[in-house]
């Protein structure tokens, strides 16, 4: 028998789970690791409490695009320091993507990331696979031994399948595994050179532009594919307004085309980078005033699948450079739940309800999880989140173990309490 | 300016750039002179730190600050610590606990000095930072239109060539806008991005010599710098010539009075006939010579400042 001193009761809160079409007041009672039920004034006398007062309680987060760097990059972040830092920012569940050194191409090394991440990371860390043999592009990955080893989906992200007829291939084959296809969407040779977005603050700085264009023809090439192969495509980090309608229309014609947006293209545009700071570097780029707009518009009006993190930590040492030898990404598990909030919930363009599907309800489909949900008997991942606490973000105070972010110092209405993987409170926000 | 160094164009206000211009127009006589040397800079030392190969900038940059009397120390890119790897803000740290007065700076990459800028107390002065800008140039090639016309206001100024990798045309952008010019660009249009447009209503783009020379007061020919441009735009010289290069036929349906400018190096049969290079309105020497003068401007204005000499810094203990 279970020791009822071991469960766990979320009480106060106000649960929403769009995965059963739930917003209510309630209490949630963990057993077990696992959602044992939800509703109001619970009787549990000898569990452990979470008070929740305020607080909304939501099926635990999903990041469809996280890199963790290990291996290889562990100057810049392990499965550790990522996975403390993912569940600083409410996330309960990452995906990690597989451009490490080596790159994730094989059953041994989804093993040693799985087994890592049960070690020593607090969240749940969910391994994408290569498509291709060391990302280059050449040969399919042996995709079926990864799906047996746990990956949950396949990406050659940063480093995009050029060869069409490869990813048409690819997309065949992990269809028959029911693996969901992500593609970083970059025609490498119209982005060459390109340092930030083509538009005019690039023609202001002297600085090589990466087009639009250079990720739709991707985009549509994929919905193509997809189209002809039948597979699930899922377009990571979505930023201009082009790429967005074609989604639109591929989900009109029915097509299981899947999309995600980041905090940072949802909350900054071109003209915001100044002084050559390569914080704000990052592939895709941020794009224009219109781009980001379509974004929000997007989010909004249900085309928007997901909001991803594109959480891609770099050392001080690589980003304090000339802004065209730096490295593009910046690090974002903690302020992604803020500025949703802050944005877009607190800017009037979507509910709350929205917020979850985007955050926790939708990548979990995208992939398939079995998570992203509160049902009674589902396990109990939950994200515990107050809509209006006042917080600055300060990245020194950051769980990753490094610092490139544009948003140190932005004051943002919302963010997380506590986030619960399997039952356990892995992480709660200091009072 | 005193204390901030000289980034670009864009950060001045048009009042301290005709500050600039105003202390050249001093030091222009002064060229023709011989065994002229001042002393309003004795005892500075100015750092010349070229990343890029350059002749006339550095050069000018050292006659300028050795005519002001400064001690300089020059220094390529090659052999010092950049080839072992150092970073770039390391090496500039390094440099700058050396306690020069200005750090004369040419970098390849765009921004490389505004990026420096934020961590430096040194003042830095941008000597062209990759296709971004080139202040100097653009304070001279004003002086130097300024030799032939009353004011900046109400030119019409031809800009004709590679625009989209040129820092001299970005920085005279800036600077022929602020002061009421109208720019017009030309170009093969690969290399002449619309969004230049964007940089002020009085630019306009053209992809026809025959109509941005029409009615220019000043006709403004960029180097082509085919080592900066992608392979797949590489014409040959011939077809670029035959296109966009400036020949007698083109000044003799221009205005008589129009000057012909370049920045240098020029190329001789690929952006302007061996005859236009020297023909009597072209000024490019003018330019090179007014380029003396605009950089002791600029360092007299950064380091004496302007009323004179402040007392000297308290050394760092």
């Amino acid at each position: 028998m279970p020791d009822p001193r071991h469960d766990l009761l979320i009480q106060n809160g106000r649960v929403i789970d769009p995965s059963q079409g739930l917003d209510q007041p309630a209490d949630v009672l963990v057993r077990d690791g696992r959602i044992a039920a939800v509703g109001p004034n619970l009787p549990a006398p000898d569990s452990q409490r979470l008070d929740a007062s305020g607080c909304i309680i939501a099926p635990g987060f999903v990041d469809l695009h996280a890199h963790l760097r290990e291996p290889g990059r562990e100057h810049a972040e392990t499965i550790e320091s990522g996975g403390r830092a993912a569940a600083a920012g409410g996330f309960t569940s990452v995906l990690a993507m597989p451009n490490t050194n080596p790159v994730n191409d094989s059953a041994a090394l989804t093993h040693f990331i799985i087994q890592t991440a049960q070690q020593q990371s607090p969240v749940n860390v969910f391994p994408v696979g290569a498509i291709s043999e060391g990302s280059r592009g050449e040969r399919l990955a042996s995709i079926g031994e990864m799906r047996a080893a746990g990956i949950v989906a396949v990406s050659d992200d940063g480093r995009p399948v050029m060869n069409s007829n490869l990813m048409r291939h690819a997309m065949s084959y992990a269809s028959g595994f029911g693996l969901t296809v992500i593609d970083h969407c970059e025609d490498l040779d119209l982005s060459a050179g390109g340092q930030m977005h083509a538009g005019f603050p690039a023609v202001r700085f002297g600085l090589a532009g990466i087009s639009s264009t250079s990720e739709e023809v991707m985009v549509a090439r994929d919905i193509l594919l997809a189209a002809e192969t039948g597979a699930r495509f899922h377009v990571a980090h979505l930023s201009t307004a082009r790429s967005l309608e074609m989604v639109r229309h591929a989900k009109q014609r029915g097509l299981p085309v899947t999309c995600e947006v980041t905090p940072h293209h949802f909350t900054l545009m071109d003209e915001d980078i100044k002084d050559y700071d390569t914080n704000y570097k990052m592939k895709p780029p941020l794009r224009s005033r219109e781009d980001r707009q379509a974004m929000l518009q997007g989010l909004a009006d249900g085309t928007v699948d997901a909001i991803a993190t594109d959480h891609a930590p770099h050392p001080g040492s690589e980003k304090m450079q000339e802004f065209e030898l730096a490295p593009s990404g910046i690090i974002g598990f903690e302020t992604a739940l803020g500025l949703a909030l802050d944005r877009l919930v607190h800017g009037g363009l979507i509910s709350l309800t929205r917020l979850v599907e985007l955050f926790s309800v939708n990548p979990a489909r995208v992939v398939g999880l079995d998570r992203g949900t509160l049902k009674v008997g589902a396990v109990a991942d939950i994200t515990v989140f107050d809509p209006e606490r006042r917080w600055t973000y300060d990245v020194n105070q950051s769980y990753s173990r490094s610092r490139n972010t544009p948003f140190h110092g932005y004051s943002l209405r919302g963010g997380p309490v506590a986030t619960i993987v399997a039952g356990e409170i892995v992480w709660q926000a200091a009072k | 300016m005193r204390g901030k160094g000289l980034l670009g164009i864009e950060l001045l206000t048009a009042e301290e750039i005709q500050r600039i211009l105003d202390r050249a127009r001093f030091y222009q006589p002064l060229q023709t002179r011989t065994g002229r040397k001042l002393d309003t800079l004795r005892g500075r030392t100015i750092i010349h730190l070229f990343y890029e190969s350059s002749t006339r900038t550095r050069t000018s940059f050292e006659i300028a600050a050795k005519r002001l009397g400064a001690d300089t120390v020059s220094i390529s890119a090659h052999g010092s610590s950049v080839d072992k790897g150092e970073s770039l803000l390391d090496t500039l740290n390094t440099l700058a606990a050396m306690r020069p007065d200005a750090i004369v700076m040419r970098h390849a990459a765009s921004g490389a000095p505004h990026f420096l800028a934020r961590y430096l107390e040194t003042p830095i002065l941008n000597a062209g930072d990759g296709t971004h800008e080139h202040p100097t140039q653009a304070l001279l090639d004003a002086l130097t239109i300024l030799d032939h016309r009353p004011a900046l206001a109400g030119l019409r100024v031809a800009i004709i060539g590679d625009i989209a990798h040129s820092r001299v045309a970005r920085s005279n952008l800036h600077l022929l806008t602020k002061f009421g010019a109208t720019v017009v660009l030309c170009g093969p249009p690969p290399l002449l991005p619309r969004e230049f447009e964007c940089f002020s209503p009085n630019v306009t783009r053209t992809f026809r010599m025959e109509e941005a020379i029409a009615d220019a007061d000043v006709i403004m020919m960029l180097r082509v710098q085919f080592e900066r441009q992608s392979p797949h735009l590489a014409s040959s010289a011939n077809e670029y010539f035959r296109f966009y290069g400036l020949r007698l036929e083109h000044l003799q349906a221009a205005r008589p009075d129009a000057i012909v400018m370049h920045p240098g190096p020029i190329n001789r049969g690929r952006e302007l006939s061996s005859e236009v290079a020297d023909f009597p309105r072209s000024v490019i020497l003018n330019q090179v010579e007014n380029g003396i003068a605009v950089r002791m401007a600029v360092l007299d204005l950064l380091l004496a400042g302007d009323p004179p000499p402040a007392p000297e810094r308290t050394p760092a203990s």
